[in-house]
Protein backbone atom coordinates (compact mmCIF):
# COMPACT_ATOMS: atom_id res chain seq x y z
CA UNK A 1 0.00 0.00 0.00
CA UNK A 2 1.38 3.15 -1.14
CA UNK A 3 2.05 5.63 1.82
CA UNK A 4 -0.50 8.58 2.11
CA UNK A 5 0.77 12.36 1.24
CA UNK A 6 1.82 13.96 3.98
CA UNK A 7 3.92 16.96 2.60
CA UNK A 8 3.48 19.05 -0.45
CA UNK A 9 -0.15 18.31 -1.11
CA UNK A 10 -1.53 22.16 -2.13
CA UNK A 11 1.00 21.80 -5.04
CA UNK A 12 -1.09 23.96 -7.55
CA UNK A 13 -1.33 22.50 -10.99
CA UNK A 14 -1.28 24.95 -14.26
CA UNK A 15 -4.99 24.48 -16.06
CA UNK A 16 -5.58 22.18 -18.89
CA UNK A 17 -5.61 24.76 -21.73
CA UNK A 18 -8.58 24.36 -24.26
CA UNK A 19 -8.75 22.06 -26.54
CA UNK A 20 -10.99 18.46 -27.56
CA UNK A 21 -10.16 15.60 -25.47
CA UNK A 22 -11.19 11.79 -25.85
CA UNK A 23 -10.54 8.79 -24.86
CA UNK A 24 -6.48 8.59 -24.12
CA UNK A 25 -6.28 11.29 -26.18
CA UNK A 26 -6.05 15.62 -26.61
CA UNK A 27 -6.04 18.03 -29.46
CA UNK A 28 -5.11 21.42 -28.92
CA UNK A 29 -3.46 24.06 -30.75
CA UNK A 30 0.31 24.00 -30.76
CA UNK A 31 0.73 27.48 -28.78
CA UNK A 32 -1.27 27.17 -26.17
CA UNK A 33 1.09 24.00 -24.89
CA UNK A 34 4.15 26.04 -25.82
CA UNK A 35 2.72 28.98 -24.12
CA UNK A 36 2.42 26.89 -21.06
CA UNK A 37 5.62 25.25 -21.18
CA UNK A 38 7.60 28.60 -21.74
CA UNK A 39 5.23 30.26 -19.00
CA UNK A 40 6.48 27.96 -16.28
CA UNK A 41 9.77 27.51 -16.77
CA UNK A 42 11.12 31.45 -17.45
CA UNK A 43 14.74 31.09 -16.37
CA UNK A 44 15.54 34.66 -15.44
CA UNK A 45 19.12 36.38 -16.06
CA UNK A 46 19.23 38.82 -13.29
CA UNK A 47 21.17 41.81 -14.23
CA UNK A 48 21.50 43.60 -10.88
CA UNK A 49 23.56 46.77 -10.40
CA UNK A 50 22.14 48.40 -6.97
CA UNK A 51 19.48 48.46 -4.05
CA UNK A 52 16.87 46.99 -6.49
CA UNK A 53 18.96 44.00 -6.47
CA UNK A 54 18.96 43.58 -3.13
CA UNK A 55 15.07 43.27 -3.12
CA UNK A 56 15.37 40.86 -6.28
CA UNK A 57 17.69 38.76 -3.80
CA UNK A 58 14.80 38.64 -0.84
CA UNK A 59 12.50 37.42 -3.79
CA UNK A 60 14.89 34.23 -5.22
CA UNK A 61 15.12 33.25 -1.29
CA UNK A 62 12.87 31.09 0.35
CA UNK A 63 10.85 33.51 2.09
CA UNK A 64 9.38 35.07 -1.26
CA UNK A 65 11.14 32.47 -3.63
CA UNK A 66 10.73 32.98 -7.53
CA UNK A 67 11.22 29.31 -8.05
CA UNK A 68 7.33 29.10 -7.34
CA UNK A 69 6.91 30.70 -10.51
CA UNK A 70 8.97 28.03 -12.29
CA UNK A 71 12.29 30.28 -12.20
CA UNK A 72 14.41 28.06 -10.07
CA UNK A 73 17.32 28.28 -12.58
CA UNK A 74 18.81 31.97 -12.68
CA UNK A 75 20.82 31.42 -15.48
CA UNK A 76 24.53 33.64 -15.06
CA UNK A 77 24.87 33.19 -19.20
CA UNK A 78 22.60 35.25 -21.58
CA UNK A 79 22.55 32.43 -23.97
CA UNK A 80 20.36 30.19 -21.99
CA UNK A 81 18.19 32.59 -20.64
CA UNK A 82 14.37 33.70 -21.29
CA UNK A 83 14.11 37.03 -19.01
CA UNK A 84 16.37 39.48 -18.44
CA UNK A 85 15.42 41.70 -15.50
CA UNK A 86 17.27 44.64 -14.72
CA UNK A 87 17.28 45.95 -11.55
CA UNK A 88 18.91 49.34 -10.31
CA UNK A 89 20.81 52.13 -12.07
CA UNK A 90 22.02 51.98 -15.48
CA UNK A 91 24.42 54.41 -16.46
CA UNK A 92 25.43 55.89 -19.88
CA UNK A 93 28.45 53.97 -19.79
CA UNK A 94 27.10 50.28 -19.05
CA UNK A 95 24.36 50.83 -21.80
CA UNK A 96 26.10 49.35 -24.05
CA UNK A 97 27.06 46.70 -22.12
CA UNK A 98 23.48 45.84 -20.97
CA UNK A 99 22.42 45.81 -24.98
CA UNK A 100 25.08 43.20 -25.77
CA UNK A 101 23.67 41.27 -22.80
CA UNK A 102 20.39 41.51 -25.01
CA UNK A 103 22.01 40.95 -28.11
CA UNK A 104 23.87 37.57 -26.47
CA UNK A 105 20.29 36.00 -25.36
CA UNK A 106 18.51 33.90 -27.81
CA UNK A 107 14.91 34.42 -29.06
CA UNK A 108 11.98 34.42 -27.49
CA UNK A 109 13.28 36.63 -24.67
CA UNK A 110 11.69 39.48 -22.60
CA UNK A 111 12.79 42.25 -20.64
CA UNK A 112 11.45 43.17 -16.87
CA UNK A 113 12.67 46.78 -15.49
CA UNK A 114 12.24 46.52 -11.78
CA UNK A 115 12.51 49.74 -10.32
CA UNK A 116 12.19 53.84 -11.06
CA UNK A 117 15.81 53.66 -11.99
CA UNK A 118 15.63 50.75 -14.41
CA UNK A 119 12.29 52.29 -15.86
CA UNK A 120 13.39 56.26 -15.96
CA UNK A 121 16.58 56.50 -14.48
CA UNK A 122 14.85 57.62 -11.48
CA UNK A 123 15.95 60.23 -8.68
CA UNK A 124 19.20 60.24 -11.50
CA UNK A 125 18.27 62.94 -13.22
CA UNK A 126 21.83 63.51 -14.15
CA UNK A 127 24.51 63.27 -16.56
CA UNK A 128 25.92 60.10 -16.00
CA UNK A 129 22.66 57.92 -15.50
CA UNK A 130 20.81 56.67 -18.74
CA UNK A 131 16.99 57.63 -18.37
CA UNK A 132 15.53 54.14 -18.12
CA UNK A 133 16.79 51.12 -20.02
CA UNK A 134 14.38 51.46 -22.84
CA UNK A 135 16.36 53.91 -24.19
CA UNK A 136 18.77 51.24 -25.23
CA UNK A 137 16.77 47.45 -25.34
CA UNK A 138 13.24 47.12 -25.35
CA UNK A 139 10.90 46.56 -22.38
CA UNK A 140 8.13 44.44 -21.93
CA UNK A 141 7.05 45.14 -17.87
CA UNK A 142 8.39 47.81 -15.97
CA UNK A 143 8.02 47.75 -12.13
CA UNK A 144 7.73 50.53 -9.96
CA UNK A 145 9.33 51.29 -6.70
CA UNK A 146 12.69 52.53 -5.13
CA UNK A 147 13.26 49.97 -4.32
CA UNK A 148 10.02 47.91 -5.41
CA UNK A 149 9.34 45.29 -2.52
CA UNK A 150 9.60 41.74 -3.54
CA UNK A 151 5.98 41.51 -4.14
CA UNK A 152 5.93 43.90 -6.58
CA UNK A 153 9.02 42.46 -8.54
CA UNK A 154 6.81 38.74 -8.07
CA UNK A 155 3.69 40.94 -9.87
CA UNK A 156 6.14 42.10 -12.44
CA UNK A 157 7.08 38.52 -13.31
CA UNK A 158 3.77 37.41 -13.32
CA UNK A 159 2.59 40.42 -15.83
CA UNK A 160 5.98 38.74 -17.66
CA UNK A 161 4.39 35.26 -17.11
CA UNK A 162 0.91 36.33 -18.78
CA UNK A 163 2.51 38.13 -21.81
CA UNK A 164 4.65 34.60 -22.21
CA UNK A 165 1.52 32.68 -22.10
CA UNK A 166 -0.57 34.69 -24.30
CA UNK A 167 2.02 35.35 -26.75
CA UNK A 168 1.89 34.29 -30.53
CA UNK A 169 3.94 31.74 -32.09
CA UNK A 170 4.12 34.29 -34.77
CA UNK A 171 4.98 37.31 -32.85
CA UNK A 172 9.01 37.16 -33.21
CA UNK A 173 8.63 37.12 -37.01
CA UNK A 174 6.00 39.71 -37.60
CA UNK A 175 7.18 43.19 -39.25
CA UNK A 176 5.85 44.90 -36.09
CA UNK A 177 8.49 43.20 -34.27
CA UNK A 178 11.05 43.34 -36.67
CA UNK A 179 10.24 46.93 -36.89
CA UNK A 180 10.31 47.22 -32.88
CA UNK A 181 13.91 45.86 -33.18
CA UNK A 182 14.47 48.25 -36.13
CA UNK A 183 14.01 51.19 -34.05
CA UNK A 184 16.68 50.06 -31.51
CA UNK A 185 19.28 49.14 -34.31
CA UNK A 186 18.94 45.56 -33.73
CA UNK A 187 18.83 43.40 -36.60
CA UNK B 1 61.55 64.99 17.12
CA UNK B 2 58.05 64.72 16.05
CA UNK B 3 57.36 66.50 12.29
CA UNK B 4 55.66 69.83 13.24
CA UNK B 5 53.71 72.33 10.46
CA UNK B 6 56.39 74.99 11.53
CA UNK B 7 59.43 72.60 9.97
CA UNK B 8 58.18 71.77 7.35
CA UNK B 9 56.83 74.96 6.20
CA UNK B 10 60.68 76.57 7.09
CA UNK B 11 62.11 73.86 5.25
CA UNK B 12 59.96 74.57 1.74
CA UNK B 13 60.43 77.98 2.96
CA UNK B 14 63.94 77.62 2.18
CA UNK B 15 63.79 75.68 -0.85
CA UNK B 16 61.22 77.39 -2.71
CA UNK B 17 60.81 80.80 -1.06
CA UNK B 18 58.50 83.14 -2.72
CA UNK B 19 57.34 80.67 -5.01
CA UNK B 20 55.25 78.90 -2.55
CA UNK B 21 52.30 81.44 -0.81
CA UNK B 22 48.73 81.77 1.18
CA UNK B 23 50.26 79.12 4.43
CA UNK B 24 47.27 78.40 5.92
CA UNK B 25 46.62 75.57 8.68
CA UNK B 26 43.27 75.00 8.82
CA UNK B 27 42.02 72.20 11.19
CA UNK B 28 45.63 72.07 11.90
CA UNK B 29 46.32 70.48 8.42
CA UNK B 30 49.34 72.51 6.94
CA UNK B 31 48.03 74.09 3.24
CA UNK B 32 49.58 76.48 0.65
CA UNK B 33 49.58 77.33 -2.57
CA UNK B 34 52.89 77.02 -4.79
CA UNK B 35 53.14 77.85 -8.43
CA UNK B 36 51.72 75.70 -11.06
CA UNK B 37 55.38 75.03 -12.95
CA UNK B 38 57.01 73.80 -9.63
CA UNK B 39 54.29 71.58 -8.38
CA UNK B 40 56.37 67.88 -9.23
CA UNK B 41 59.66 69.73 -7.78
CA UNK B 42 57.74 70.65 -5.06
CA UNK B 43 56.24 66.66 -4.47
CA UNK B 44 59.92 65.52 -5.18
CA UNK B 45 61.43 67.57 -2.63
CA UNK B 46 58.77 66.79 -0.30
CA UNK B 47 59.56 63.03 -1.11
CA UNK B 48 63.43 62.81 -1.01
CA UNK B 49 63.97 65.27 1.39
CA UNK B 50 65.20 62.68 4.66
CA UNK B 51 63.56 64.70 7.66
CA UNK B 52 59.93 65.54 5.63
CA UNK B 53 59.58 62.08 3.79
CA UNK B 54 56.49 62.26 2.58
CA UNK B 55 56.11 59.46 0.52
CA UNK B 56 52.55 58.84 -0.36
CA UNK B 57 50.11 60.52 -1.99
CA UNK B 58 46.64 60.27 -0.68
CA UNK B 59 44.43 62.24 -2.97
CA UNK B 60 44.49 64.43 -6.04
CA UNK B 61 41.63 66.02 -7.19
CA UNK B 62 40.58 69.72 -8.91
CA UNK B 63 37.96 72.10 -7.79
CA UNK B 64 36.68 74.85 -10.08
CA UNK B 65 36.56 78.44 -9.24
CA UNK B 66 34.37 80.28 -12.06
CA UNK B 67 35.30 84.08 -10.53
CA UNK B 68 38.54 83.30 -10.25
CA UNK B 69 38.98 84.89 -13.53
CA UNK B 70 43.04 83.34 -14.83
CA UNK B 71 42.81 80.82 -12.21
CA UNK B 72 39.88 79.11 -12.73
CA UNK B 73 40.28 75.34 -11.97
CA UNK B 74 42.72 74.97 -8.77
CA UNK B 75 44.41 71.05 -8.88
CA UNK B 76 44.66 69.98 -5.11
CA UNK B 77 47.30 67.43 -3.65
CA UNK B 78 47.03 65.88 -0.38
CA UNK B 79 50.41 64.15 0.91
CA UNK B 80 50.94 61.93 4.31
CA UNK B 81 54.11 61.22 6.11
CA UNK B 82 53.54 57.64 6.98
CA UNK B 83 55.91 57.51 9.83
CA UNK B 84 55.18 60.67 11.92
CA UNK B 85 51.40 60.10 10.49
CA UNK B 86 51.42 64.16 9.20
CA UNK B 87 49.46 65.31 6.07
CA UNK B 88 49.64 68.01 4.28
CA UNK B 89 47.39 69.75 1.39
CA UNK B 90 49.19 72.08 -1.82
CA UNK B 91 47.21 73.87 -4.73
CA UNK B 92 47.91 74.80 -7.64
CA UNK B 93 46.04 77.36 -10.29
CA UNK B 94 45.73 77.23 -13.53
CA UNK B 95 43.70 79.21 -16.16
CA UNK B 96 40.66 77.11 -17.54
CA UNK B 97 41.41 77.78 -21.59
CA UNK B 98 44.58 76.42 -20.74
CA UNK B 99 44.25 73.66 -17.97
CA UNK B 100 48.36 72.28 -18.54
CA UNK B 101 49.46 71.13 -15.07
CA UNK B 102 52.30 68.92 -14.77
CA UNK B 103 52.03 65.59 -14.07
CA UNK B 104 52.52 63.80 -11.01
CA UNK B 105 52.75 60.21 -12.21
CA UNK B 106 56.73 60.18 -12.88
CA UNK B 107 56.95 60.49 -9.03
CA UNK B 108 53.49 58.70 -7.62
CA UNK B 109 51.81 55.81 -9.84
CA UNK B 110 49.17 55.82 -7.66
CA UNK B 111 48.30 59.67 -9.49
CA UNK B 112 47.85 57.77 -12.93
CA UNK B 113 43.86 57.31 -12.42
CA UNK B 114 43.30 59.85 -10.33
CA UNK B 115 44.60 62.05 -12.61
CA UNK B 116 42.52 60.83 -15.47
CA UNK B 117 39.72 61.35 -12.83
CA UNK B 118 40.45 64.83 -12.90
CA UNK B 119 40.66 64.88 -16.43
CA UNK B 120 37.96 63.24 -16.65
CA UNK B 121 35.52 65.74 -14.17
CA UNK B 122 37.38 69.15 -15.06
CA UNK B 123 39.53 68.81 -17.84
CA UNK B 124 42.85 69.13 -16.54
CA UNK B 125 45.21 68.26 -19.28
CA UNK B 126 48.07 67.01 -17.18
CA UNK B 127 51.72 67.19 -19.31
CA UNK B 128 53.32 63.87 -19.95
CA UNK B 129 50.53 61.54 -18.51
CA UNK B 130 50.92 58.29 -20.30
CA UNK B 131 47.34 57.68 -20.77
CA UNK B 132 45.15 60.91 -19.99
CA UNK B 133 41.51 59.29 -21.57
CA UNK B 134 38.39 59.21 -19.64
CA UNK B 135 37.72 56.87 -16.67
CA UNK B 136 34.21 56.81 -15.25
CA UNK B 137 32.53 58.69 -17.99
CA UNK B 138 31.06 57.64 -21.10
CA UNK B 139 34.27 58.19 -24.13
CA UNK B 140 31.75 60.47 -26.34
CA UNK B 141 31.35 62.29 -23.33
CA UNK B 142 32.51 66.07 -25.08
CA UNK B 143 31.96 68.43 -21.94
CA UNK B 144 33.17 68.20 -18.57
CA UNK B 145 30.52 67.49 -16.22
CA UNK B 146 32.04 68.72 -13.05
CA UNK B 147 32.74 72.26 -13.84
CA UNK B 148 30.62 75.02 -13.02
CA UNK B 149 29.29 76.20 -16.16
CA UNK B 150 26.51 74.39 -16.54
CA UNK B 151 23.10 76.57 -16.28
CA UNK B 152 20.23 75.01 -13.23
CA UNK B 153 17.70 72.54 -14.63
CA UNK B 154 14.61 73.88 -16.19
CA UNK B 155 12.47 74.37 -12.95
CA UNK B 156 9.19 73.99 -15.02
CA UNK B 157 10.01 70.42 -16.47
CA UNK B 158 7.36 68.48 -16.04
CA UNK B 159 8.61 64.97 -17.76
CA UNK B 160 9.74 64.10 -13.98
CA UNK B 161 7.01 64.29 -11.82
CA UNK B 162 8.49 65.81 -8.22
CA UNK B 163 5.25 63.79 -6.34
CA UNK B 164 7.09 60.28 -7.08
CA UNK B 165 11.06 61.86 -7.40
CA UNK B 166 11.09 63.20 -4.31
CA UNK B 167 12.34 66.16 -5.55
Amino acid sequence: MSRPVQYNNTVKFAGIPEGYMGDGFMATSFEKVVGLARKNSIWPLPFATSCCGIEFMATAASHYDIARFGSERMSFSPRQCDLLMVMGTISKKMGPILKQVYLQMAEPRWVLAVGACASSGGIFDTYSVMQGIDQVIPVDVYVPGCPPRPEAILDGFMKIQELVHNESLRRRQSDQYKELLNSYGIQ
Amino acid sequence: MALTNEIIQQKLTDKFGEQLSYWDQPYGMLTFVAEKDINVKVMQFLYDDAELGFTFLTDLQAVHYPDNKGAELCVVYHLHNLRYNVRIRFKVFTDIAKPDVFTATSLFASANFMERETYDFYGVNFVGHPNLIRILNVDEMDYFPMRKEFPLEDQTRIDKDDDMFGR
